[in-house]
């Protein structure tokens, strides 16, 4: 029925099927037309999560300790609802910078550095290896397991098998082979495999179809349902005690039962430590990231996937305790390992067909983890560890290859290669002592030390690059001290005794209870240790360094890269220019000359540029070159290669002066702005004042227009309505009229020339005047107004003519204004004017003084304003229209000339203005 | 980028309703040795709590798909 070849047959044909998926696959993306942009694909994509620890190490874990299976089912959960915001940052970050393997993610932020992609790559590779050596103990206990059929023993001496005759071998050559075709078919700047993406997804179908037809057979075939397994159960004293977590009080502490523990209390602790680690297992394993991250086609179908992949993982694990609770029952008393119930209940039941299928399905959780696993190992190893190390050769060694894809795709080969050797002997060598979970668990404990790294990097601009290396080392010792080296000791390559006396009999250094710590049992002990060392380190080491400018720049564009628009990368950190052709011929060298021509035209296009005459390229290209490399061989040899070619350094002084320069420049500029506002809010406030004169000026205008307009009206009315006046009476009311009148005209004469010489329409006839004679004529036609007040007025003119050129109507309307002015002021009868005349060099000087009231200093410097009167404290209103001044000003420096004041309140005032002489006499 | 946050927001909130319920001490209270409805009951309980969370997840994006599918009706083109 189920012979060895009808089994191998069964195995290569699915192997073959899943080559023709890959190839598919790889057709479709080529064709543009993707098989894999759907969220349906992503998310059972990254069901790559359940492996071999899942389909045959649940059932193990759950007969012997209940529950604690589910925390790594849980934790993923719990992440995946959160990835949201963690991983499509994740996806973001790695788009923009075309980041391709979690060590590159790690490099990169902590500002490219060479080492920390290292230290990375080496943890991942000596912490994954266990894990690939667990699905090889799967696939080959398995096949070992089902060839047997209908016979059930599962007592295997693995490193007794003579290599050649071990299936495990064959079955890694043809996973090595399939990783190779596959996983390196080409080398691609974004490092994407849909082929490989496309088996994957099938691959998870497989085995959740195969686990539950496995349930369903044994719950429904083999018992009448849950309720009947559990009932049955529950009359075997051992499982009733897996029902809860309390119950694992019963089990004895041993190696392989890392979840066993003395308390309930510390049950609980236990479970919260596992769930935490698969939290952050889910985002750490390498190929999760590769899954999740770089093959990620549309960051939307998180949207869906982030149920999906959960709903998956509850699926996946519904029939975990039926079968198990079954397996006991049918195999009581450990006839068989735990981990291979699920296999074996079919075989006991004599069903070939359910039997064959599982085994797919337990092949295909196997499978699918190590495919996707080296191919992530393999390029971290090829661009960060294996890379930098050629790149530290003398550059004239590198340069005298002229291609380069050819190597770096070796080196990706060989690297696959190797990963699955190193599987393949920790399998042959120590696996076989080991549970299945027991080993997984030491990977996952190996990965989530990359957790503080990258989520601090996501959310934390402060964490540097000393403090990822010092937490990554910390951490690494840590565990390689708490779980990886007693791994080996059943293996007999460490002794016992430094498990359980400790290393030299030293009782607090002892592994599984480090400083005397048995609260935890094994794997939550290793996680508390390293996690403590490892975040210690790492916040004290980004807190006492300093970072360099890289680091600042990478942590700003990571933290915030949403704020960033989509295609800024970090090109802007790039000053400098390099050499067209020595670019081109870089890409050439590192991505083939086909592909790196086509990337070079699409940013041409892009961009509008023509190479055709372009010797140079600028800081754009150049960054954009280095994500095309970075895709291809990893951001930190990416950086190292183009810096090679760039001619300037990256931010050199000269860069940052020009940016204080820039800077001050600005600042400059907004003083210049201040300024401005405030030469506005000045000529604001005095627009405000000159607007507020304006309308005292008309009501004072008005006023004085009524003034002589009501006197002339009510005379006028008594002279008519009283004929019967004396002449004496009718004379003086007469002039009264006539005197109002007079006044009337001169103050709307002063309202016209203020107007027209505000509006600048006066006709200003100018011609040689002799400004004695003005003055003369001036003192003439104030004569009446002097003399009715019974003022003195003297002029001390001298005797030569005063040549100005000048309008002389309008000089004689300063005099007459600055006269009548002073007479306004003079006291009566006592009043004394005088009027001097000086030359003072190329000026003629001419003084009007009286002894009238004064000015007070404050009014001084505001009489010649528009509209404003000086106030008579006698009557407390303003006399005249405050505008004789105004237009005395006015007319003055119309002439060139300049007037001024000089006053004490009391003594009297002398009103001063100088004109130009004429040089030619009238 | 208003209608993200909510999404973000609702999402930390059923993240922490995880955290919660999948942890001492609500876990010490369904962890008795009895068989509900034939099942363990700590099984059941974290079999529905698992649920639970997947149908508020489902619910939160579903919500999200539809606002934003009824926005591109409003502004074709």
């Amino acid at each position: 029925m189920l012979n060895t070849e009808i089994i191998l047959l069964v195995s290569f044909g699915y192997i073959g099927l899943l080559f023709a998926i890959a190839y598919w696959g790889d057709r479709r993306a080529d064709q543009g037309r993707s098989l894999i942009s759907n969220p349906y694909i992503y998310a059972l994509s990254l069901a790559v999560y359940c492996t071999a620890w899942t389909f045959y190490g649940s059932v193990g874990l759950a007969a012997s300790s209940g529950l604690d299976f589910l925390p790594v089912y849980l934790g993923p959960t719990l992440m995946t609802i959160l990835g949201w915001l963690v991983l499509r940052k994740i996806i973001r970050i790695s788009k923009i910078h075309r980041i391709t393997s979690i060590a590159d993610f790690i490099a990169s932020r902590y500002g490219k550095s060479t080492l920390l992609g290292g230290i990375v790559a080496f943890i991942a590779v000596v912490g994954i290896i266990p894990y690939i050596a667990l699905q090889l103990k799967a696939i080959s206990t398995s096949f070992l397991l089902i060839t047997q059929y209908p016979q059930i023993s599962a007592d295997f001496k693995f490193a007794s098998i003579p290599v050649f005759q071990d299936t495990a071998f064959y079955v890694t050559l043809i996973l090595a082979i399939f990783a190779i075709l596959f996983g390196t078919r080409h080398l691609d700047a974004a490092e994407r495999h849909e082929g490989v993406v496309a088996a994957i997804a099938f691959e998870s179908i497989v085995k959740l179809a195969a686990f539950l037809t496995v349930g369903l057979f044994v719950t429904y075939g083999i018992h009448h349902g849950f309720s009947d397994l559990f009932s049955k159960a529950d009359g075997l004293p051992d499982l009733q005690q897996t029902f809860t977590m309390r119950s694992q009080s019963m089990e004895a502490p041993t190696v392989e039962k890392y979840l066993s523990t003395s308390t309930a209390a510390s049950a609980f602790s236990d479970w919260s430590m596992l769930l935490f680690m698969s939290m952050m297992a889910v985002i750490c394993l390498p190929r999760q990231f590769q899954v999740a991250v770089v093959e990620n086609v549309n960051e939307e179908h998180l949207d869906r996937a982030i149920w999906l992949f959960p709903l998956y993982l509850l699926a996946i694990n519904l029939f975990v305790l039926p079968v198990a609770f079954s397996g006991a029952l049918h195999f009581p008393g450990g006839a068989l390992n735990a981990d291979y119930y699920v296999l074996a209940l079919p075989m006991a039941e004599r069903h070939p067909a359910i039997t064959l299928f599982v085994y797919l399905g337990g092949m295909s959780a196997a499978t699918g983890m190590v495919i996707v696993e080296t191919i992530a190992l393999s390029t971290m190893i090829c661009n960060n560890i294996v890379m930098p190390v050629l790149l530290y050769q003398p550059l004239e060694v590198l340069s005298e290859r002229q291609d380069y894809t050819g190597m770096l795709l070796a080196i990706r080969r060989g690297s696959i290669a190797l990963v699955l050797l190193l599987g393949y002997i920790y399998f042959h060598k120590i696996g076989g002592f080991y549970a299945l979970v027991s080993i997984g668990m030491i990977s996952f404990a190996a990965v989530t030390q990359f957790a503080p790294a990258i989520l601090g990097g996501l959310f934390w601009k402060g964490a540097t690059r000393t403090g990822a290396v010092a937490g990554l080392l910390a951490g690494f010792t840590v565990w390689a001290y708490t779980l990886f080296l007693p791994s080996l000791n059943l293996a007999g390559i460490i002794s016992t005794d430094f498990v359980n006396q400790g290393p030299f009999g030293i009782a607090w250094l002892k592994p599984y209870a480090l400083f005397g710590l048995t609260q935890f049992s094994t794997i939550p002990h290793a996680i508390f240790w390293c996690l403590l060392a490892n975040v210690g380190a790492y916040v004290a080491g980004s807190i006492y360094s300093r970072p360099r400018a890289i680091d600042h720049a990478q942590a700003a564009l990571f933290v915030d890269v949403f704020r960033y628009s989509d295609d800024t990368g970090d090109s802007q950190f790039w000053r400098g220019t390099a050499n067209l052709p020595d670019l081109r011929s870089l890409l050439h060298q590192f991505l083939g000359k086909k592909r790196a021509d086509a990337a070079l035209a699409s940013y041409a296009s892009q961009h509008g540029l023509d190479w055709s005459y372009a010797l140079t390229a600028d800081a754009g290209l150049v960054g954009h070159a280095e994500r095309l490399l970075a895709g291809a061989i990893g951001s930190t040899s990416a950086r190292v290669m183009v810096s090679s070619v760039v001619k300037e350094e990256p931010l050199g002084i000269e860069e940052l002066l020009d940016i204080l320069d820039e800077a001050r420049q600005v600042l400059a500029y907004s003083r210049e702005l201040e300024r401005t506002t405030a030469e506005l809010q000045t000529a604001n406030m005095r627009l405000k004042e000159l607007d507020r004169l304006k309308d005292e000026f008309i009501s004072t205008v008005t006023h004085e227009l009524r003034t002589p307009l009501t006197s002339i009206r009510s005379l006028a009315e008594i002279l008519r309505n009283n004929p019967e006046l004396s002449k004496e009476q009718h004379q003086s009311f007469s002039d009264i009229i006539i005197k109002e009148s007079e006044r009337l005209t001169r103050l709307i004469n002063q309202v016209l020339d203020y107007e027209k010489i505000e509006s600048a329409h006066m006709d200003w006839s100018i011609a040689p005047v002799d400004l004695k004679e003005v003055i003369q004529d001036a003192a003439t036609a104030t004569r009446q107004l002097i003399d009715e007040k019974g003022i003195a007025i003297e002029l001390e003119l001298g005797d030569d003519l005063i040549p100005v050129a000048g309008d002389r109507d309008r000089l004689v309307q300063v005099m007459v204004n600055l006269i009548s002015n002073a007479v306004k002021f003079c006291p009566p009868q006592h009043g004394r004017i005088a009027v001097r005349t000086a030359r003072a060099g190329k000026d003629i000087r001419v003084d009007v003084s009286d002894n009238g009231i004064g000015i007070k200093p404050e009014d001084q410097h505001k009489i010649f304003e528009k509209f404003l009167q000086v106030k008579d404290p006698a009557r407390g209103r303003p006399i005249g229209t405050g505008m004789g001044l105004t237009i005395c000003k006015r007319i003055i420096n119309f002439h060139h000339g300049r007037i001024w004041v000089d006053s004490k309140p009391g003594e009297g005032s002398t009103f001063s203005f100088i004109l130009p002489i004429s040089t030619n006499e009238p | 980028m208003t209608r993200d946050t909510y999404k973000n927001k609702r999402l930390v909130s059923v993240f922490l309703l995880g955290c919660l319920m999948f942890n001492y001490p609500i876990l010490s209270i369904f962890d008795l040795p009895r068989l509900v409805l034939g099942i363990p009951l700590l099984y059941l309980y974290i079999l529905c709590a698992w649920a639970l969370l997947i149908f508020l997840v489902g619910l939160i994006t579903s919500k999200h798909i539809k606002v934003s599918s009824t926005q591109n009706d409003r502004t074709p083109g």
